[in-house]
This record gives C-alpha cells, sequence and structure tokens, in this order.
C-alpha cells in the first residue's frame, strides 16, 4: 500500500470557507440538520451517564430524564473499587510500552529505508507493508501459539509485542514518508562536518520529527487502549485485563444490574472522552491523516 | 585528513571522500536500526500468518504439534458451513450500507460544515467523538440503547405507545440494529474524510461556477462532486477494510447471536475455531479471511485508486 496522493494535512483549527455568504432559510436547515445528528451522537453517551446515577426501577420508567433522586453510590462503589483503577493502570501500561516500542523499532528501521541504499531496500519496505494488509484477528491462533510457546501468555508483553508487531507498518511508513521529505541539504550539511548517521538520527532527525513522533503515537496509543481481540486471547487472570475486557467481565457479573454496568462504561470512557476534549486537535488531525497515509 | 585544513578549492572531492567513508559506515547502522523491527514483525505477523497455512490442513487442537492431516477438509467445512455464509452476506451488508448511508451522510455534513457557518468546529468535534472510543465500549452503550426493558429504545416505544421491540434478540433484525452502531460509530471518521477533500479543491473552480450562474446544488453535483471521486473511493476503501476487522462491537452487543444472524468473518473465526481451540479449522478461517483482504486490498487499489 502507497501513499495516497488526496492525502491533505487535515487543519482541524480553521473551518474552511466556499464563496459567499449564506442565506438565512439555509442557514436554518442546516443548523436544525447538524443538531440532530448531533443529538444522536450525544444523547446515547448522555444517557449512559445519567443512567449510572439511577436505581434500576427508575431506568426502566425514565431512560432519557434526570434521576429523581442521583445514586452517586453507583459511582462512587466503583471509583473505591480496587479492579476499577487495576484495569485502568492495565490498560496504561501495556498501551505505554506499546507506543515507545512502536516508535523506537518504527522510527529506527525507517530511518534505514530513508537514507541508506543497500541490497533489497524495496523488497523489504514492502515486506513491512505487508502488514498493513491483513488484521491481526488473520493469524490469531498460530500467534496465541507462538506467544505461548515463547512463555508470555498472561503477561503485557504477550498483549505488547504482538500490537508491536502488527503496528510496524504503520510506524514505518509514517516516518518513512516524513523522513524523506525532510530536506535534503541537511544530509548534505551534516556529511560534510563529517556527522555519522547515529549521530544524524539522534540530532537532527528526531527533533525535526515531533509532529509524526505524536501522529504514530497517537495512533499506536489509541489503538491500544482500545484493544479487545488481542487481550482477550493473551490474557487469562482477570487482574491482568485491561478495561475492554474489565467492561464484558463486569457486564458479565453484573448482568441484571444495569445502572451499575452504565455507571462502569460512563467511568472507564472518561479519560478518553476528557482527553479528546483536551487534545482534540491533535488527536483528529492525527487518526484522519495517519490513516489517509499509510 | 581533516577537513577544516582543506583548501576551499577541494571540498568537493573531499566531501565526496567523506561520503564515501560515510557509506562504508552504513553497517553498523544498519545491524542495530533494522533487527528489532525486522525480527518482531517476522516472528509475530509473518510466521504466523504462514503457520496459519500450515495448520490449516491439520486437525489440532494446539498441544502437542499437528499431525492429523486432513487435506482441505478444513476449508470444505468452512464453506458448507451456514453460520460462514452468513458471516460473509453480514460483511458485505456492512460494505452497502456504508455505499448507501455513510458515504452520503458523511458528505453531506462534511458539506454543511466546510460552509461559513457558526460552530462548524463544535459539530466537528462531536461527531468525531464517537470514532475515538473503543468499539467494545460503543457496543455496550448501544445494548443499553436498544434494550427493550431498561434502553432507550424501550423508553421511546413507552411514550408513543407500543411493545417495545428487542432488536438484538429478533434474528431478522439485529444485524440492521448492529449497521446503526457501525454508522454511529465511524461516520465522523468518514466526514472528517470528506473535509479534507473539500478543502483540497481549487476555489477558483467554484468562483468560476458561481460566475457562470450556477446555482448551489449545480455547483455541488456538477464541480465539487466529480472533484471528490478520490475522497469517496478511500472512504470506501476504508469501510471494506473496516467492515472485515469487524468484532470488538460484535461481542458486547451480540457476540454473533441470535443463531448466528449478526457473525461477521472474525467473529466467526473467534466462536468456532478460537473458543473450541479448533486450531486447524481456526486457522482455515484466517487464511480465507487473509486472501480475502490482501485480494481486496490490490484489485480495489488497481481498478478504483489507480489515478488517485
Amino acid at each position: 500500500m502507497t501513499e495516497i496522493s488526496t492525502a491533505q494535512p487535515i487543519d482541524a483549527a480553521s473551518a474552511p470557507t466556499s464563496g459567499r455568504r449564506l442565506r438565512a432559510g439555509t442557514q436554518v436547515y442546516m443548523y436544525v440538520s447538524l443538531i440532530i445528528v448531533a443529538a444522536i451522537v450525544v444523547v446515547p453517551l448522555i444517557s449512559t451517564a445519567l443512567g449510572g446515577f439511577k436505581t434500576l426501577g427508575e431506568l426502566r420508567g425514565n431512560p432519557f430524564g434526570l434521576p429523581t433522586e442521583w445514586q452517586w453510590s453507583n459511582y462512587t462503589d466503583i471509583i473505591v473499587s480496587k479492579r476499577y483503577w487495576l484495569q485502568m493502570s492495565n490498560s496504561l501500561i501495556i498501551a505505554l510500552l506499546t507506543v515507545f516500542l512502536t516508535l523506537t523499532f518504527g522510527a529506527m528501521a525507517a530511518f534505514c529505508f530513508a537514507h541508506i541504499r543497500f541490497f533489497g531496500t524495496d523488497y523489504l519496505v514492502n515486506y513491512f507493508l505487508i502488514g498493513l494488509m491483513f488484521p491481526a484477528a488473520t493469524a490469531i491462533l498460530p500467534l496465541y501459539i507462538r506467544i505461548r510457546d515463547l512463555g508470555l501468555i498472561d503477561t503485557y508483553w504477550g498483549v505488547v509485542l504482538p500490537q508491536v508487531a502488527f503496528g510496524m507498518g504503520m510506524s514505518i511508513m509514517l516516518f518513512r514518508n516524513y523522513f524523506r521529505n525532510l530536506p535534503s541539504e541537511l544530509f548534505d550539511a551534516a556529511f560534510v562536518d563529517g556527522c555519522g548517521y547515529m549521530r544524524f538520527f539522534w540530532h537532527i532527525t528526531l527533533p525535526l520529527s515531533r509532529p509524526i513522533i505524536a501522529t504514530v503515537g497517537i495512533i499506536s496509543f489509541v489503538g491500544s487502549w482500545n484493544s479487545y481481540i488481542v487481550p482477550l486471547i493473551m490474557l487469562n487472570s482477570e487482574s491482568r485485563y485491561p478495561w475492554p475486557l474489565g467492561i464484558m467481565i463486569y457486564r458479565g457479573e453484573f448482568s441484571t444490574e444495569w445502572q451499575l454496568v452504565l455507571a462502569f462504561i460512563t467511568l472507564t470512557i472518561l479519560p478518553t472522552i476528557i482527553a479528546f476534549f483536551l487534545a482534540q486537535k491533535h488527536i483528529i488531525a492525527g487518526l484522519t491523516a495517519g490513516a489517509v497515509k499509510s | 585528513m581533516s577537513a577544516n585544513a582543506a583548501p576551499s578549492g577541494n571540498t568537493i572531492a573531499i566531501s565526496r571522500r567523506r561520503k564515501r567513508s560515510l557509506t562504508s559506515s552504513k553497517w553498523p547502522v544498519l545491524i542495530l536500526f533494522l533487527p528489532p523491527a525486522l525480527l518482531l514483525f517476522t516472528v509475530l505477523v509473518i510466521l504466523p500468518m504462514g503457520e496459519a497455512a500450515w495448520y490449516s490442513f491439520y486437525n489440532w487442537n494446539g498441544y502437542g504439534s499437528p499431525t492429523q492431516w486432513v487435506g482441505w477438509r478444513n476449508y470444505q467445512l468452512i464453506f458448507r458451513n451456514s453460520a460462514f455464509t452468513q458471516a460473509l452476506i453480514n460483511n458485505g451488508l456492512i460494505v452497502l450500507a456504508s455505499l448507501c448511508v455513510q458515504v452520503p451522510l458523511a458528505l453531506w455534513l462534511a458539506t454543511m460544515i466546510s460552509s461559513r457557518i457558526k460552530g462548524a468546529l463544535f459539530f466537528r468535534l462531536i461527531f468525531f467523538l464517537p470514532y475515538v472510543l473503543a468499539d467494545v465500549a460503543a457496543g455496550m452503550i448501544w445494548r443499553f440503547v436498544y434494550d427493550g426493558d431498561f434502553g432507550l429504545v424501550a423508553g421511546i416505544s413507552h411514550f408513543i405507545g407500543v411493545e417495545p421491540p428487542f432488536w438484538l434478540a429478533d434474528r431478522n433484525l439485529a444485524m440492521y440494529a448492529i449497521l446503526g452502531v457501525v454508522v454511529w460509530k465511524y461516520f465522523g471518521f468518514h466526514m472528517m474524510l470528506f473535509i479534507a477533500g473539500l478543502q483540497a479543491i481549487d476555489k477558483s473552480v467554484l468562483e468560476a461556477a458561481d460566475i457562470d450562474g450556477a446555482t448551489g446544488f449545480q455547483k455541488f453535483r456538477l464541480v465539487t462532486l466529480p472533484l471528490l471521486g478520490s475522497t469517496v473511493r478511500l472512504s470506501v476503501f476504508f469501510a471494506v477494510v473496516g467492515s472485515l476487522q469487524l468484532f470488538d462491537m460484535i461481542m458486547p452487543l451480540t457476540g454473533g447471536g441470535p443463531s448466528n444472524s449478526t457473525q461477521t468473518m472474525v467473529t466467526f473465526l473467534y466462536n468456532f475455531g478460537v473458543t473450541r481451540m479448533q486450531v486447524g479449522f481456526g486457522s482455515a478461517v484466517g487464511v480465507v479471511l487473509f486472501v480475502i483482504c490482501v485480494t481486496l486490498a490490490f484489485s480495489y487499489k488497481r481498478v478504483f485508486m489507480r489515478n488517485d
């Protein structure tokens, strides 16, 4: 899979414009449409959060509105429970390790592909691009057996390493394109000054690569934070479960008490929503542009 | 010799010599920088895929080594399995829903947000929000929405005074309910693709249409839409790839049921290969999925995206 020429940098900050001012009628029509769609997006989320404050009985009669009596204990019981924090920290550890290795290994390999001509460069690049073409699910059973034989079942590494391996194609692709577009004068200057490849990588390439590091980092963090199938296959102990597995277990345990499940869902997606609103510009640009370019 | 001491007329020759000495020192970098990625990728992506092809000819429970050779039997079993046929149909339905609902919706919203309208950034933010949520969380939220006892669907039904339907428990409705969640979760991503596509359109073309007296709709149909062709093809490509991977969202919603009506290829692989630890059969499903993924990716790029 190669670069697609439609790839445009997505500028999340500036609203694009087209020509003349809009007529009042058109504006009303637009606002009504946008608000209806926004409501369809937001109502399930808000009802989930509010549902967590209700009793089961009230949920049955009044799934939409505000709770008559706010059941704070639904939330506080979960917040003070060990399992919530354990699952969150499991997810965080797995995601941070995944991001770190995806960035390091990807940037290092991409640097070789971008700057050094050696026998078989193009074949090797295409070899990594095979990884972009199929999801981890296709090879999940042999992958499970491999991880088992390596003795990594039920460890963080058993989840991290497959995630890194399947992220390699994306990471190398994005880094290589970026490295190749850095001005070549930098290179010539550094070479004339007797700078070796290693120092060039460390002192010139990496400091100039912050945007692409952010993009690859965001893609692999979001992917790992939300990932379900790899941890589902590789982990057995509940004490190591990341939160998406935790939701499923929790729902299995409290299947008759929707209000608790709703509170649990709300608390587990809260970090994502907060992070999204704080860094929306970077997250939208990273996820969209990254997907388009790889 | 040092470059600093060289007379200025000689710098080209020296830089060339420098370069040569650098090319001879490229090996330490290659030896240090390439192997981690190469090793990890080979051991955990390429080898497992090759092993899947090998295991797929055996009947094996995953312990010891595979000995019971069954030839093409696993593949025959797959294509004779009605749940797999249903999974193929469902994957097709997801692509169809993307073509008929998601692309038009995303394009419509993108044109509105790209026009000079206040609050565009706010709406863009809201519409993208479902995309960053985990599929599992989205599935669980919609399981609540569709719940006929406690969910929003129940609330609406009571409000208009009808018996609440149990969409996820009805084998004729469950897949359509899931298609709704897929569109809800992913339209924001596709909308961003179209916003980027609209930004790339040369404004002078639209101004020329204005001068020629084109109406808003004519401008859209005759100028904007043809120029967005590559974005449409890209958007459909992502929908196809995404449909082939769909798993996380199905598990909390229906798990593939009722009576296999909502299986996708990956849930089929999980329910029939992984949970029963049928490594041979599951690997064969993986190989079929791999072949479909690679064929679609290649032929789609070749046929529809060769000029993009």
